[in-house]
């Protein structure tokens, strides 16, 4: 069973189709990216989940039950992506407020944050304000308020902006602790390398339609260039071939290839070896998410155009 | 405990427990004593006791010089200006040698210069014995007769008394029920504008901070507008209970802590009233003070305090829902937010024109009809009730008004409930009060 099921999700505003028939579904325990440019409709997308918007049409199932936001808002984590925090508040009673609008009891919040505040080294901090924290412990503050009631769904919408990597590394443990617990993760950005690094699905979506779908591994074969680098002892001389053209003629003794429709990877190297070179290493090129993105997005205005919807 | 419970909590103690907060609602009151008892203590401490030799040789003031607190006379054959100071005087009146009857020609050396209070009571002192002198001498008058008379005839107020309904005669201090009118309506003036503003000011804070944004997601937009709205409520309300609290503490503690005979002096001294004798100046304030302590009893408290307390909070609720749902509608941008509440204070000034011209008249058709409409309400009826309840203001338009206004705060908390719920989670531009209206309808 899915987690959490978007069925044709479409949200309309005035002038734009922030949210354009959507679909996805994400299975229990899986960190889910979800990424796009600015202005994609992401944020549109994540407060439909949250319950802050009702979705114009289209259903959304938590845990295969239509999505009552009233119900199941205790079992979501939401943390948006600029600090969420009073600043003349004290940090301890910051976060034990948050944690009993959540629905947790006095108790069992105090319980919470203490062990957290232990993991993440916050403990000092119980008395000082959120206007003396640095961005990046903000940021950590907020974390912490966000999974304090150990949700099943914990949206995270750009965690690491303003953390150092230490911190960063600090979090994406956690984060990884999480989901082997079972909590499901929606993380939300659009840093690729980030994703690349933690999640196990994504989807890309770009004006109001989803345009990509899938596990990283999936998309980076769907996307795959079918290039291949190929190491030689020195720079052979290569002669005009059928099977591949050079790509990029690189540095070090390196080329990168790209095989030509019909080929593989086998007729490339007997080719080279046919031509006499010394090949010291071979592998396949990826390409990255970021060159993806880039290659998706690209075409289409930075940003989007506002336009008068006819529905 | 219920999630709206949390948050007025929230709002509640986050807002008391300010320094702020605990200095201006402790030191407002002390002050305002402090600054009233400083004043008194001032006059009273600047009255000096002058010691002043007279010289009379022609007997023009017959010996009768009352000496009071301030100047304390003494007739002295042989003091001249040489030798007073040695004697111990301060000063040395002497008066003219020529037996003329006029005020003129007297002439007073001291070598400080004397304050220009005791100067007065110089002068006044001597034209009293100059005047019983004369009624006494030339139309064989006992002066005390004259002075009797005239106390008679000072004592003229205006009763003003009305006949109610019932035929029944209740009289009140038409000055006492202005000034009381005045001073409510206008308290309650300042608390729609200082409490409404705080309001819009959480309520942006909470916009710009992207905290209602987390907040949103576990409780409605609703409930947190009403709990801000609720928790800065009970600031106020607290407030004026700590203020009610300590002016009458203070007041008291402060009449106990005064002698009588201080207290007339102050009297005396801050009115620079012309009197009498010094005693009989005394027991004139205290005359004063008993008669104020009996028109004061005329007004009927509970009434006025209660209503006080029902004003402030419907007023509040019914501006305060208005002033968030602008706060959710702008950003940081102050200047936006003053666009906006500009319609909202256009009735809470005109209410104040209204609230002027109903002290005057606080039976008119237009203050009786502005007291009912809610926009106006809290502050005009608040300046009517202290003219007596059931005669000037009847217990119709007062059950109305304040059904009115439960019904328009309701009104208007779902009017605002509808703008907030869109326009927390709307950033960009300051919207228009014509989509704000857009946003009701969705």
């Amino acid at each position: 069973m899915h987690l959490l099921e978007a069925r044709h999700l479409k949200k309309y505003y005035a002038t734009q189709k922030a949210v354009d028939d959507i679909s996805f579904a994400i299975e229990p325990g899986k960190i889910f990216g979800l990424l796009g440019p600015n202005g994609a409709g992401k944020t549109t997308l994540l407060r439909m989940i949250t319950g802050i918007f009702f979705p114009d049409e289209g259903q959304i199932l938590f845990e295969g039950k239509p999505f009552d936001p009233m119900k199941d808002i205790a079992r979501i984590g939401y943390m948006p992506e600029e600090r969420g925090l009073y600043k003349k508040m004290k940090i301890g009673e910051q976060a034990l407020y948050l944690a009993q609008l959540r629905g947790l009891s006095k108790t069992e919040a105090m319980a919470g944050i203490k062990e957290w505040f232990v993991k993440l080294e916050m403990e000092s901090w119980w008395n000082k304000k959120v206007e003396d924290l640095s961005k990046g412990m903000s940021q950590k503050l907020q974390f912490v308020t966000t999974v304090l009631h150990q949700p099943k769904l914990i949206i995270l919408d750009e965690p690491f902006s303003g953390l150092d990597p230490v911190n960063s590394n600090v979090i994406k443990e956690e984060i990884h602790e999480l989901a082997r617990k079972g909590a499901t993760i929606i993380f939300s950005t659009h840093r690729m390398e980030q994703v690349e690094e933690i999640c196990d699905q994504i989807v890309l979506v770009n004006k109001g339609k989803k345009i990509l779908d899938g596990t990283v591994k999936e998309v980076k074969q769907q996307y795959k260039q079918h290039l291949f680098r190929v190491g030689f002892e020195a720079m052979p001389a290569l002669e005009q071939t059928p099977v591949f053209t050079v790509a990029d003629t690189g540095r070090d003794h390196a080329l990168t290839l790209k095989i030509n429709e019909g080929y593989g990877p086998n007729a490339v190297l007997q080719t080279l070896i046919q031509q006499g070179a010394v090949i010291h290493s071979f592998n396949e090129v990826l390409p990255s998410l970021n060159d993806i993105f880039i290659q998706l997005v690209e075409g289409t205005p930075a940003t989007r155009q506002f336009s008068k919807v006819i529905s | 405990m219920s999630k709206i419970s949390i948050i007025i909590q929230r709002e509640y103690l986050s807002r008391v427990r300010k320094k702020t907060f605990i200095l201006s609602t402790i030191l407002t009151p002390l002050a305002m004593v402090a600054v009233l008892g400083a004043v008194i203590w001032i006059t009273v401490k600047n009255v000096r006791n002058e010691k002043v030799a007279v010289v009379d040789p022609q007997g023009v003031l017959k010996s009768t010089l009352p000496s009071s607190k301030s100047v304390s006379y003494q007739f002295v054959a042989d003091a001249d200006t040489g030798n007073y100071t040695d004697k111990g005087f301060t000063a040395i009146l002497i008066a003219p040698n020529t037996g003329i009857n006029k005020g003129s020609n007297f002439k007073l050396v001291s070598e400080k210069s004397l304050s220009r209070m005791s100067n007065e009571r110089i002068e006044r002192d001597i034209s009293h014995a100059l005047e019983n002198n004369l009624i006494s001498t030339q139309l064989k008058i006992d002066p005390a007769l004259i002075d009797s008379l005239k106390k008679q005839a000072d004592g003229v107020s205006i009763e003003a008394v009305k006949k109610d309904e019932l035929g029944e005669l209740s009289s009140s201090n038409f000055d006492l029920a202005s000034g009381l009118g005045y001073i409510t309506a206008f308290l309650i003036y300042i608390t729609l504008f200082v409490y409404g503003v705080m309001v819009m000011r959480g309520v942006m804070e909470e916009k710009t901070n992207r905290i209602a944004e987390v907040i949103i997601s576990s409780v409605k937009p609703f409930e947190l507008m009403v709990g801000k709205i609720v928790g800065i409520g009970a600031v106020g309300l607290t407030q004026f209970l700590i203020w009610i609290v300590l002016l009458f503490g203070l007041s008291t503690a402060m009449s106990a802590l005064i002698p009588a005979d201080v207290m007339a002096q102050a009297a005396q001294a801050s009115n620079g009233m012309p009197g009498g004798a010094g005693n009989a100046q005394a027991s004139d304030a205290i005359r004063n003070i008993a008669n104020a302590q009996a028109t004061l009893s005329t007004i009927n408290w509970p009434v006025l305090i209660g209503c006080f307390i029902f004003y402030f909070l419907g007023g509040y609720l019914f501006y305060a829902s208005l002033f968030a749902a602008v706060g959710s509608a702008v950003n940081e941008d102050a200047q936006d937010a003053q666009s906006l509440t500009f319609p909202i204070t256009i009735p809470i000034i005109l209410a104040i024109v209204i609230m002027i011209n109903s002290i005057n008249d606080p039976s008119s058709s237009l203050a009786t009809w502005a007291s009912i409409i809610p926009f106006t309400s809290p502050i005009v009826m608040m300046s009517r009730i202290p003219f007596g309840v059931p005669d000037t203001v009847p217990y119709w338009q007062l059950g109305l008004s304040m059904l009115l206004l439960v019904a328009g705060f309701l009104a208007t908390s779902w009017l605002s409930a509808k703008i907030y719920r869109t326009g927390i989670l709307m950033y960009g531009k300051k919207p228009s009060w014509k989509e704000m209206l857009k946003w009701v309808n969705r």
